[in-house]
């Protein structure tokens, strides 16, 4: 089965074959990363060009180990680094890449539509690695790998994200991908933190966390910003961890094998205690592993590749 | 020269005129109307079967650039994009740079349409100065140089007490104060309408409520003042309630949407096309069809473009860098003819009265109108005709435009200005650049 598209922006109206065929690569990959020497040969000669216009390590280095496990050639380029801080235009930028042919773009950015801009105006395979506050498909998509790692399916799972929906875009794209194949959601978080007419989406909306975590089977866990405190949505950052954050009263009253997840980086003591984040119920650092096998899944599928019973061709 | 326009639909609203006839221009005048005319001499015969002559267009809201931003749009190219769309007279809104809000500054506009530009020009001067939201501007001096109204657009009047005596001052001079009515504190940075789009989209949203509670506070204030306010770009359905409840209380309120609002939603904002984004921000499905109901019973008095031109390399980047607005002189008639009249939610009559004598009525312009006697200003249009929009074409210096590849109905045959007869080049394709504009 092949991957029939050109990019990934989102996990929005992406078909649940699609998001199966790309767990389902990635649990292949997953096998490869394992060996002596975890590298392929597949995308020998093709480049790729990772943009990052914000800050990031681990999805940057995430990509740039996918992209070398596949033997590709690629480059990053950080905001800091690039024409950007020169004044060069996005438009300017994406003509200068496809002068120089290159295969892949994995761009983050500020602004929300951003990787779409640069797809519709590129012909090399643009993959969205989080842009303003729309989506960051490929964390999604290494969240349910995760998820699914664990109970093997998602039916009938219940699925608890907390923390700042309004500004994540980890959460949009969970939420699309967790519906699509099959979990509830729950979504907990203070008002301000919950767009208006989130419940369109599909979801469950909860302000009272110790309700919302009670039997859940995931409780994803999301990064508070600092500089919220100043933007009239939060009084303190003190409140919002006695109110929302998962401390261990909180998580010991989870169900059992119940999983605790986090896009990273931590504000430990804010929205997750430390022994929380390094307990037994944490999967934080599996996510981490997962990204590179799906990262490598997504670039492999884009490039054409084909999947037959789980094996790699 | 004379003109002779052969079997059109003569429509002019205010007047109660809607009949099929012959019109005869001759030096600049109407001479007759109606029936079938044989004039004596050898007037220039138009045959305008299936066409509408109408007053020229009124345009109470566009951004001409000039000073300050000439890449963008001068004066001479906007009227000339006025006259392309079927506009005999337009507004400018002074938040050019410097903006217009000193004598001197009125006068360069006037002075600079005088020369360049086919078409009437009415400057707005700033209601503060600098449009800081500081202290009124001298407002008296900018009404003597021939300022029409007065507004901060592109800004709110932050300050209850400075707006309303702004207000009380525009009194003594008969003008409307304009507001742009946002509260930008709880627009807080958005770029598109809050709701089930921006949620998807990503992006910050403006809530309607930043127009809303604009709108009353204006309200309130325009009656403590018993001052003429006039509600620009209105788009939420809310904002409409406010508008209607303010007439229906008997106070001077007046109100204008843009045809955008009047065709699009933040539905089509799905690609992140910055050609699509305007401040007001599109609005819901809801939204838009009260507005489309407030134009056809009148609480929204005029259709206003709020041509907003801007450089395509200021449009193309990413949808939180790019300027707000959109062009709408070239194309507002075939939106409206396109997507109300044709679409049966708008009469022609009504529509010919939004964009004449209403905005005329507001900006205490003198509409001369389908009268014996009067100067020519005169629109003829084919209903029928239509064509695809080729933003490469524009007269206008900018090319954002929502309706881009867009096939429309409704095209602009000649516009009659006194002793100049303007024909645009047309716009399903071919021809040169208003071939037979004539005295410029």
């Amino acid at each position: 089965m092949k991957l029939a598209r050109k990019d990934l922006l989102g996990l929005e109206g992406a078909a649940r074959e699609e998001i199966e065929l790309i767990l389902n690569t990635a649990g292949a990959f997953k096998e490869v990363l394992q060996r002596k020497i975890p590298k392929v040969p597949t995308l020998r000669g093709k480049t790729a060009v990772n943009l990052f216009f914000e800050a990031s390590t681990r999805t940057r280095v995430s990509f740039e180990l996918a992209e070398k496990r596949l033997s590709a050639d690629s480059v990053s380029i950080a905001k800091a680094m690039s024409s950007a801080e020169k004044g060069e235009t996005l438009l300017d930028t994406v003509r200068n890449l496809q002068a120089m042919k290159i295969d892949f773009l994995i761009v983050r950015h500020s602004a929300a539509g951003a990787p779409h801009f640069l797809a519709s105006r590129l012909e090399a395979a643009v993959i969205n690695a989080g842009d303003g506050a729309h989506e960051h498909p490929t964390q999604g998509l290494l969240d349910l790998f995760t998820v699914r790692e664990r109970f093997g399916s998602f039916e009938g799972l219940r699925v608890v994200i907390v923390g700042d929906v309004l500004h994540s875009r980890v959460a949009r794209s969970n939420v699309f991908g967790l519906r699509t194949v099959g979990a509830r959601v729950t979504l907990c978080a203070p008002r301000t933190f919950l767009p208006k007419g989130i419940e369109a989406l599909g979801v469950e909306v909860e302000t009272d966390v110790d309700r919302a975590i009670e039997g859940a089977d995931v409780v994803m866990v999301l990064r508070i910003q600092k500089e919220r405190q100043d933007g009239c949505f939060l009084p303190t950052l003190r409140e919002y961890a006695a109110l929302f954050g998962i401390n261990r009263k909180r998580a010991d009253r989870l169900k059992p094998g119940c999983l605790i997840m986090h896009p990273g980086p931590i504000n430990r003591g804010v929205e997750i205690e430390p022994e929380v984040a390094d307990g037994p119920r944490s999967v934080i650092l599996d996510q981490v592993t997962n990204g590179v096998a799906v990262r490598m899944a997504v670039i492999y599928l884009l490039s054409g590749g084909e999947v037959e019973h789980g094996v790699v061709g | 020269m004379a003109w002779l326009v052969k079997g059109a639909r003569l429509l002019d609203p205010a007047r109660g005129i809607d009949r099929t006839g012959d019109l005869l221009v001759d030096g600049g005048k109407i001479v007759r109307v109606g029936g079938e005319i044989r004039a004596d001499g050898e007037p220039a015969t138009i045959e305008a079967k299936g066409c509408v002559l109408a007053p020229a267009f009124v345009d109470m809201h566009v951004h001409l650039r000039e000073p300050g931003r000439e890449d963008a749009e001068t004066i001479e190219s906007g009227t000339r994009a006025a006259a392309a769309g079927g506009f005999g007279a337009i507004a400018c809104m002074p938040n050019t740079d410097p903006p217009l809000d000193s004598q001197g500054a009125i006068r360069f506009v006037l002075e600079r349409a005088e020369e360049a530009g086919p078409v009437q020009v009415l400057p707005i001067g700033c209601i503060t100065a600098g449009r800081r939201g500081e202290r009124l501007a001298e407002i008296g001096d900018l009404v003597r140089a021939g300022a029409a109204a007065i507004s901060d657009d592109g800004s709110w009047v932050e300050s209850p007490l400075l707006m309303r005596r702004a207000l009380e001052y525009a009194r003594m001079f008969d003008i409307p104060v304009v507001t742009h009515a946002e509260d930008k504190r709880l627009s807080a940075g958005g770029v598109m309408h809050e709701g089930e789009m921006s949620l998807h989209l990503g992006l910050r949203g403006i809530p309607a409520e930043s127009e809303v509670v604009a709108i009353e506070r204006d309200v309130r204030l325009a009656e403590l003042a018993e001052g003429r306010l006039h509600v620009a770009h209105v788009s939420t359905a809310e904002g409409v309630a406010v508008v209607r409840r303010a007439k229906e209380r008997g106070l001077a309120v007046t109100a204008e949407t843009a045809p955008h609002y009047l065709a699009l939603t933040d539905r089509c904002l799905a690609g992140y096309d910055t050609n699509r984004k305007v401040n007001p921000p599109l609005r819901t499905a809801a939204d838009r069809d009260a507005l489309r109901g407030a134009v056809a019973d009148g609480v929204i008095d005029a259709i206003a473009t709020d041509h907003a031109p801007h450089p395509l390399h200021e449009k193309e980047v990413e949808f939180d860098a790019a300027p707000f607005g959109v062009v709408g002189l070239e194309t507002a008639l075939a939106v409206l003819l396109t997507y109300l009249v044709r679409a049966g939610h708008l009469p022609l009559p009504r529509l010919v009265e939004c964009l004449t004598s209403a905005p005329a009525k507001i900006l205490g312009l003198d509409l001369p109108g389908l009268a014996e006697g009067a100067d020519a200003s005169l629109v003829l249009f084919d209903p029928e005709g239509s064509w695809v929009v080729d933003p490469s074409r524009f007269e206008s210096l900018s090319r954002n435009t929502p309706f881009a590849g867009e096939r429309l109905f409704g095209e602009i045959k000649a516009l009659f200005l006194g002793p100049k007869r303007i024909v645009p080049r047309p716009k399903s394709g071919g021809g040169f650049l208003f071939p037979d504009e004539e005295a410029r």
